[in-house]
C-alpha cells in the first residue's frame, strides 16, 4: 500500500514532465532545435494563471484559457525575433540564442513580478479520490494531470498523423528544403510548432502549480531541464515517447526517494537514464516512430 | 592541394602568434599596470577568473569546435579537478612549502579529471548530437550529487569516508576535508600576491593554448577534425574513431581539471552547487561566441563574458537582465545570416579590399557544425 | 565585430581603472547579496533593510553619517568577490555581508586579508565566524539553532517520534540538521525518519512527507527556509497527514507568502528572532517603512537582520569614535575592540541586548512562537 502510494506521486510528477516533454519534443521534432526557453515560457503560464485565477477569481478554464493565449503570442514573438533570424545558421548558435531567451524571460519575471514566492491555489477544486477503504488518497490534481496529458497526447498524434497541417509539419521535419518546393509555408509551420508548444507549456504550468504550489521566476528551470531529459529519454521528438519518458522519470525519481536515498535520487534519475541510452541509443520510443515528429 | 596545405600552414602560424601575442600582451600590461600599483581591487580580482574561464574555454573547444561533439557538462571536469586538487591542498599537502604544494595540487586535479573523463568519455562517445549532450549533462548532475553527499576526513585513527552523515564520525579537533552540501572553507590562494597568481594563471593558459594548437596541427588532429567533418568517411580510411575521440575528450578534461584547481585557489571557497549546467552552458556560450574551433577567440570571449556583468553593476536589478538582451542581440549580430551579410557589406564599404577573405575564413569556422548537425539528421 | 567589442572594452577596462578616492564626511557602509538569480529574495531584503537602516541612523545623529552601497552576488562566490573588489574601489570602510553562506566563506577570507570588519546578517554557518576575528554575524549560528531545537522539542515534550526534512544541497539546513541529530541522540529524541531534498529536485516534496507519514513521525522538524517548508505543509494536508511542524528562523516569512493558505500553518512552531506582526513600536515602524519602500510589501527576518546589522555598526561606530577619514583596518580593529571589549550591547529588531564575544557568534535569545490564527504567539507564555 505504501508502495502504492509512492507510485502515484510518482506518476502525478511524471504526468507533469511528460507535458511539458510533449512541448519540447514538437518543436523539436519540426524546427529541429532544443528550446531551451520552453521551461521558462511555463513560468510566463503559471504568473498567469496566477494572476486571473489566484488574484483575481476568474473561472480556471477561462484563466487558463488567458495564459495559453499569452504563451501562445509570446513563443511566436520569441520565434519570430529570437529564432527566425537564425534559421540557416549553425544550430548551436539557435541554442546560446533560446539560453539568453530564458535568462531574459526569468530576469524579466523577476522585475515585473519580483522574486518572492508565490504561493499558487490548485485550479482543481475537487476533493482528493480515497480507494482501499481510505487507506490510500489520491489528489484530484494527479488525475486531472494524467488525463489532461493523454489527452493532448491523443489529439497531438491525430493533428499530426491525419490532418493537413499536420502533414505539413511532418514534410517540414523532413526536409525543410523540398517541403519549401512543394509550397508549404516553412515559416508559418514553425511559428504554428512554436504557438502549439507555447500553448502546451501554458497547460503544463497551471497543472504544474496545481500539484506543487511554489511559484518564483526560476520555477520553469529545473522542470524544464528535467523534460528534456525526459523527451532524450523517451526518444527526442517522439510524442508517445515524450509521454513515455516523462512518466517514467516522475516515477523512477519517486521510487528511488522512497527506497534508495532522498539525497542521492537525482544521480539515480541520471545513472537510470545513461544505462537506458547505451541499451537503446536512441531512447526508448526513438526507432519505433520512424517519421520524427 | 599543395596551394591549399600551404595556405592552411600559414593560417596555424598566424594561429599561433595571434594567441601568445594576446595572453603575453594581456601580461605584460597586467604587470607593468600592477607593478605601478593604478590597477583598481575589481580588475585584480578578475584576472584569475578570467584565466580560468579561458582554460576551460579553450579545452571545451577541443570537444565542440575540433571534435565536433556538443557537451553540457565540461563543468563536472573543474569539479573533479578542483575537488582532489583542495582534498589535496588542504589535506596532504597542508603543511608543505607553497611552490611543491601548488604543483603537485595542479597534478593532482588534472589526474583526477583526466580519470573522471575517461569514466565519463568511454560510454558518452558513443553517443553522438543532443544524446551525447543530454549523457555529458548526466554525469555532470551525478558528480555533484555525490560529492554533495560524500563525507571525507582524516584523523589520527586514518581516512575516514562515508556517503551519509550519521556514520561519518571524526575525533575532536581533526578537520573534516569534504562535508556534505556545506561548502569547504579555509582554502588559502596560490600568494597573497595578486599578480604572482596571474602569473601561475597565465603561464597555465600558455600550456593550454600550446596543447590544443599543437595538438590540432599534429597526425591526430587532422584525425579528430577528419571525424568531425565525415565519421563514415574517417573511419573507412582506417582512423580508430574511438582512440581520436577520447585523446580529444580526455586531453579536454584534464585542463578543465586545471582550471578548476586554480579557480577555487583563488576563490577560497569550493561550493559543489555551482558546478552545475548552467556553469557548463555559461562557458559554451564562450566557445560559440568566439568560434568554433577558434582558440584566440575563446580567450577573447571568455575574458569579454567574465567582464560584461561586472561592467553592467551600475545598473543593479536590472545588470542580468540587460545581460541577457546583451548575449541575444550579440549571437543574431554574429550568427544570423542577414546580419552578417550586412557586416560584410559595411566592411566592404569601409575597407573594400582586405576584410573580405578573413571574414569568409571565419565564416567557415562556424558553419562546420550546421554541415555537421544536418548530415546527422539526414541519417 | 570582435575589434568592436575589444575596442568597448578596452575602454571600459581603462575607465575601471582609475581608482576613486573616499570622501572624508562619511563612512562608507558596503552590502553584499543576491539581488538576481534564484535567492534573490534574500538578498532584496536585506538591501531594503539595510537602506531603511542607514535612513534611520542618519537622521538619529547628524554628526555620523553612513553612507551605503549595496551590490548583487547572485548567490555566487566568485561574484561576490568581484562584489567585494568593487565595494573596496568605492572606498568601503566596513562591510555589512554577505547574505548567504557560500559567498560569505570567499568574501571572509579576503576581508581578513584586507583586515576589514565584516558583519553578516544571515550567513549562518559556523565556518564563517571560524574564518577570523574580523568576522562577525547577526544571526544566529547553525549549529546553535540546531542544539537549541532538539533541547526545546525534548525539554517541552513536543512530540515522541521526529522526523526530519531537510535541504541536503543547502549549507544553511545541512548545517542544522547535523547538529540537531547529534544532538537529539545525546538527549534520546527518538529520529524516525530523516529525509533530504536538493534544489534540483525540490519540485515535488510529497515522497519526503508521505516517508515521515509511514515512519509514524508525529513531529516533523523543518531546518528549511519558508519556501520549501509552504510545500511541505501544503503536501501534508493534502494527504491528510496531521503532524506538528517545527522549524527554526528560516520558517519566518510563511505566513506572508502571497497566495498562501495560512490555515495551513496553524500550530507550526518555529524558533525566531523576529515576527512581523509583533506590536512594538520598533518593528511597526520598520514594518511600515518597508511596505512604503517596496510598494506594501511585508519584510522578513532578513530584512530585519540586515536592519540590525547597519544598527550594531553605526552604534558600534559611535562609540569607538570612528571618522570619516580612517582606512578599513583602523576602522576594522576600533569596532573589533568595542563590539568584543564586553560592555556593549546592542538592541535590535532582532533581539534585546545582543552581545558578540570574540569568536563572532551572536549572543541573543531567540523566541519560540507558535502560529495561532494566523500570528504569532509566544510559546512560553
Amino acid at each position: 500500500m505504501q508502495f502504492l502510494g509512492y507510485l502515484i506521486s510518482g506518476i502525478s510528477l511524471g504526468s507533469v514532465y511528460a507535458l511539458i516533454a510533449l512541448g519540447y519534443t514538437m518543436v523539436y521534432g519540426i524546427a529541429k532545435m532544443l528550446n531551451f526557453a520552453h521551461g521558462d515560457v511555463i513560468m510566463v503560464g503559471g504568473y498567469m494563471v496566477y494572476f486571473t485565477f489566484c488574484s483575481r477569481g476568474w473561472h480556471p478554464l477561462l484563466a487558463v484559457l488567458f495564459a495559453m493565449a499569452v504563451c501562445t503570442l509570446l513563443g511566436i514573438t520569441i520565434e519570430r525575433v529570437a529564432y527566425r533570424p537564425l534559421r540557416s545558421a549553425p544550430s548551436l548558435a539557435v541554442l546560446i540564442t533560446a539560453i539568453g531567451v530564458s535568462f531574459l524571460l526569468q530576469n524579466s519575471a523577476m522585475l515585473l513580478w519580483k522574486s518572492d514566492p508565490k504561493s499558487f491555489t490548485s485550479i482543481i477544486s475537487m476533493d482528493p479520490i480515497s480507494i482501499a477503504g481510505g487507506k490510500l488518497s489520491i489528489p484530484a490534481e494527479t488525475i486531472v494531470t494524467i488525463v489532461v496529458s493523454v489527452i493532448i497526447m491523443i489529439v497531438l498524434l491525430w493533428f499530426v498523423n491525419k490532418t493537413r497541417i499536420g502533414h505539413a509539419m511532418k514534410a517540414v521535419s523532413e526536409d525543410r528544403g523540398a517541403a519549401q518546393l512543394m509550397g508549404i509555408n516553412v515559416n508559418g509551420i514553425i511559428s504554428l510548432t512554436f504557438a502549439i508548444g507555447s500553448s502546451l507549456a501554458a497547460v503544463a504550468g497551471a497543472l504544474l502549480l496545481s500539484s506543487y504550489p511554489t511559484l518564483v521566476p526560476t520555477t520553469g528551470a529545473m522542470p524544464g531541464i528535467k523534460a528534456f531529459v525526459a523527451a532524450v529519454f523517451g526518444g527526442i521528438g517522439s510524442i508517445p515517447g515524450a509521454f513515455l519518458g516523462g512518466v517514467l522519470l516522475g516515477v523512477i525519481e519517486n521510487l528511488s526517494k522512497a527506497y534508495i536515498s532522498t539525497q542521492l535520487s537525482d544521480a539515480i534519475v541520471f545513472l537510470v537514464l545513461i544505462i537506458v541510452l547505451l541499451v537503446k541509443p536512441t531512447g526508448l520510443l526513438g526507432k519505433k516512430i520512424a517519421v520524427k515528429v | 592541394m599543395a596551394g591549399n596545405n600551404q595556405k592552411k600552414r600559414k593560417k596555424s602560424t598566424k594561429t599561433y602568434i595571434l594567441s601568445f601575442a594576446l595572453i603575453l600582451g594581456f601580461w605584460v600590461v597586467i604587470e607593468i599596470l600592477g607593478h605601478m600599483g593604478i590597477l583598481s581591487s575589481k580588475i585584480l580580482g578578475l584576472l584569475i577568473p578570467i584565466c580560468a574561464y579561458a582554460i576551460m574555454a579553450v579545452s571545451l573547444n577541443l570537444v565542440v569546435g575540433f571534435l565536433g561533439e556538443l557537451s553540457l557538462g565540461h563543468a563536472a571536469f573543474m569539479l573533479a579537478g578542483a575537488t582532489a586538487g583542495v582534498v589535496f591542498y588542504n589535506g596532504a599537502g597542508l603543511n608543505m612549502p607553497q611552490i611543491p604544494r601548488v604543483i603537485i595540487t595542479l597534478i593532482i586535479g588534472a589526474a583526477a579529471a583526466g580519470i573522471f573523463g575517461v569514466i565519463v568519455g568511454v560510454p558518452v562517445l558513443r553517443f553522438s548530437g543532443d544524446y551525447l549532450a543530454i549523457v555529458t549533462l548526466a554525469f555532470c548532475q551525478i558528480l555533484k550529487n555525490v560529492l554533495s553527499t560524500t563525507y571525507l576526513g582524516v584523523d589520527s585513527g586514518g581516512i575516514h569516508l562515508a556517503f551519509d552523515q550519521s556514520s561519518f564520525r571524526l575525533e575532536p579537533g581533526a578537520k573534516p576535508l569534504i562535508k556534505g552540501a556545506q561548502p569547504i572553507s579555509g582554502i588559502n590562494k596560490i600568494s597573497p600576491d595578486m599578480m604572482i597568481s596571474f602569473t601561475v594563471g597565465i603561464a597555465l593558459l600558455i600550456l593550454t593554448v600550446t596543447f590544443v594548437l599543437n595538438l590540432m596541427n599534429s597526425r591526430a588532429g587532422r584525425a579528430i577534425t577528419a571525424i568531425r567533418d565525415d565519421e563514415i568517411a574517417a573511419k573507412s580510411i582506417g582512423i580508430n574513431l574511438t582512440r581520436y575521440k577520447l585523446m580529444a575528450f580526455i586531453s579536454s578534461a584534464v585542463f578543465a581539471g586545471l582550471a578548476g584547481v586554480i579557480y577555487v585557489l583563488n576563490l577560497s571557497t569550493l561550493d559543489f552547487k555551482k558546478y552545475d549546467y548552467n556553469l557548463s552552458i555559461n562557458v559554451l556560450v564562450m566557445v560559440v561566441l568566439g568560434g568554433m574551433g577558434n582558440v584566440p577567440g575563446s580567450i577573447i570571449a571568455a575574458a569579454v563574458l567574465t567582464l560584461l556583468p561586472e561592467l553592467l553593476r551600475d545598473f543593479s536589478q536590472y545588470r542580468m537582465f540587460i545581460y541577457s538582451i546583451v548575449l541575444i542581440v550579440i549571437m543574431l549580430f554574429t550568427q544570423a545570416p542577414a546580419f552578417v551579410q550586412l557586416r560584410h557589406r559595411l566592411m566592404a564599404m569601409i575597407r573594400p579590399k582586405k576584410s573580405m577573405p578573413e571574414e569568409t575564413v571565419e565564416k567557415a569556422d562556424g558553419s562546420y557544425f550546421a554541415e555537421h548537425a544536418d548530415r546527422k539528421e539526414d541519417e | 565585430m570582435k575589434r568592436i567589442i575589444t575596442a568597448v572594452l578596452t575602454g571600459a577596462l581603462a575607465a575601471s581603472f582609475v581608482m576613486s578616492a573616499s570622501a572624508a564626511e562619511t563612512i562608507k557602509i558596503g552590502g553584499i547579496g543576491p539581488i538576481t538569480g534564484p535567492a534573490a529574495i534574500y538578498g532584496t531584503n536585506v538591501m531594503h533593510g539595510m537602506e531603511i537602516a542607514v535612513e534611520d541612523v542618519n537622521a538619529s545623529n547628524p554628526d555620523l553619517q553612513f553612507e551605503l552601497q549595496f551590490e548583487d552576488d547572485e548567490h555566487d562566490p566568485e561574484k561576490s568577490l568581484n562584489a567585494y573588489n568593487t565595494l573596496k574601489d568605492w572606498g568601503m570602510q566596513l562591510l555589512g555581508g554577505t547574505v548567504t553562506t557560500s559567498p560569505c566563506l570567499a568574501v571572509g577570507a579576503e576581508a581578513l586579508n584586507d583586515n576589514m570588519l565584516l558583519l553578516t546578517p544571515s550567513a549562518s554557518s559556523q565556518d564563517v565566524i571560524d574564518l577570523g576575528d574580523n568576522v562577525f554575524q547577526v544571526c544566529f549560528t547553525d549549529p546553535n539553532q540546531g542544539l537549541a531545537s532538539a533541547d526545546y522539542i525534548k525539554d517541552q515534550n513536543l512530540g515522541e517520534k521526529i522526523g526530519v526534512i531537510y535541504n541536503s544541497a543547502d549549507a544553511y539546513s545541512s548545517g542544522i540538521y547535523s547538529t540537531f541529530m547529534a544532538e537529539a541522540e545525546e538527549i534520546g529524541l527518538e529520529v524516525v525518519a530523516e529525509e533530504a531534498f536538493t534544489d534540483d529536485n525540490s519540485t515535488d516534496l510529497t515522497t519526503q512527507v508521505q516517508s515521515c507519514q509511514n515512519a509514524g513521525a508525529d513531529l516533523i522538524f523543518l531546518p528549511i527556509y519558508y519556501t520549501p517548508a509552504s510545500q511541505v505543509l501544503i503536501a501534508a494536508d493534502k494527504m491528510d497527514y496531521d503532524a506538528k511542524f517545527f522549524g527554526c528562523d528560516g520558517l519566518d516569512g510563511l505566513l506572508t507568502v502571497e497566495g498562501f493558505d495560512t490555515a495551513l500553518a496553524e500550530g507550526v512552531m518555529l524558533l525566531t528572532p523576529f515576527v512581523a506582526s509583533a506590536e512594538d513600536e520598533k518593528t511597526q515602524d520598520f514594518v511600515a517603512k518597508y511596505a512604503e519602500k517596496t510598494g506594501g510589501d511585508v519584510p522578513n527576518q532578513f530584512a530585519a537582520d540586515g536592519y540590525d546589522v547597519v544598527g550594531a555598526l553605526y552604534a558600534a561606530c559611535l562609540e569607538a569614535g570612528v571618522t570619516g577619514d580612517m582606512d578599513p583596518s583602523e576602522v576594522c580593529e576600533a569596532v573589533k575592540a568595542v563590539l568584543t571589549g564586553g560592555e556593549f550591547t546592542f538592541d535590535g529588531l532582532t533581539g534585546e541586548g545582543m552581545t558578540w564575544d570574540a569568536s563572532g557568534a551572536v549572543s541573543k535569545a531567540p523566541r519560540g512562537m507558535i502560529i495561532e490564527n494566523g500570528e504569532y504567539v509566544s510559546l512560553d507564555a
